[in-house]
């Protein structure tokens, strides 16, 4: 089966946010008042084969554990869903 | 003292750490290809400043796979000397050589500039040509070097001597104005417990020559060739 996985990692709620910080006073002044607060992160999106849900799943957890995410400063969350069969040759199939 | 300087695709400062080490102090030194796992030979180890692996995802994060960085963690457990400048600190935090994170500058710029460090560990293999307290002037140049680690860790690091370097005014002081990225408690290089581990954000290697603005980061390296000679601090 092939999958997609969304992995969104973001900086742990106590460290500090350069970026976000950055971006929060950009939108203030651009007259965004109501803003309270921004923090940046990163969003990938995965596309692999995996025999089931479940191998998908532990597979992309490993990577955003391992690689994607520094667990010293990030926290990572992780979705995965079916998008379709492989072909023969390994293309996907519409 | 025999010099292995990792390089990295993307490493740039490996040139400057061997103009260092074999023109300056005239000390023996090779290049180690991240391919390598062959250290044996070596009394040092420098994982020098640039972009390891283009840095794409975190900084030091693919670095960190490196077949030699294998050879690197074991060489430390043997007791070598790991210094990990600006890249190679990051690189030596992201394998947990050495605690904490370096985040994002808070200014969100990269910072080059000259800045003065106050030696806050003299009694460490890589510092013990220096006196306590005293000042360092060495160049910074990065975008992502602004110290994190959680209070706890934070705490162990002040209360065991393992801050080896701050941010200061020229005269010493510790200050925020003096603080180039908004490190925790202005902190600019930390050791292992061991204390043959350093990492530390300014590159000693570009102030080796009083032609190019300073000569005191000759001290850190001519404190490792002692400590390697066992001459006492």
């Amino acid at each position: 089966m092939i999958y997609r996985a969304a992995v969104f990692v973001t900086l742990k709620p106590v460290v500090n946010d350069p970026q976000g910080l950055t971006i929060h006073r950009g939108l203030r002044s651009l007259g965004f008042d109501s803003v309270q607060e921004v923090r940046s992160g990163k969003y990938l999106v995965l596309t692999l084969e995996e025999p089931d849900d479940r191998s998908a799943r532990a597979r992309v957890d490993e990577m955003a554990r391992e690689v994607l995410a520094n667990a010293v400063i990030e926290d990572y969350r992780v979705e995965v869903e079916a998008i379709g069969e492989p072909a023969a040759s390994g293309e996907l199939r519409a | 003292m025999r010099t292995g300087i990792v390089v990295f695709p993307g490493t740039w400062s490996d040139r400057d750490c061997a103009h260092a080490l074999g023109d300056v102090l005239e000390e023996p030194c090779r290049f180690v290809d991240h391919r390598d796992r062959q250290l044996d030979d070596l009394d040092l180890v420098i994982l020098p400043g640039g972009f390891s692996y283009g840095d794409y995802l975190r900084c030091g994060a693919i670095a960190r796979f490196a077949p030699v960085m294998e050879s690197v963690a074991r060489f430390a457990d043997r007791g070598g000397l790991v210094l990990g400048i600006c890249n190679g600190f990051q690189v030596l935090q992201e394998a947990r050589m050495l605690p904490g994170a370096l985040l994002r500058n808070v200014s969100c710029e990269f910072r080059c500039e000259w800045v003065s460090l106050r030696v806050e560990q003299s009694a460490s293999a890589f510092t013990a040509e220096c006196r306590p307290g005293q000042v360092l002037r060495i160049p910074i140049s990065h975008g992502e070097g602004n110290f994190y680690a959680d209070p706890v860790t934070l705490e162990r690091l002040e209360s065991n001597g393992r801050v080896v370097f701050r941010y200061c005014a020229a005269d010493g002081r510790v200050t925020d104005e003096a603080n180039p990225n908004g490190s925790m408690a202005n902190i600019a290089g930390i050791m292992n417990a061991r204390g043959n581990v350093l990492g530390m954000m300014p590159h000693p290697e570009r102030a080796c020559e009083a032609l190019l603005g300073s000569s005191d980061g000759l001290a850190i390296f001519r404190s490792a060739i002692r400590a390697l000679q066992g001459v006492p601090a």
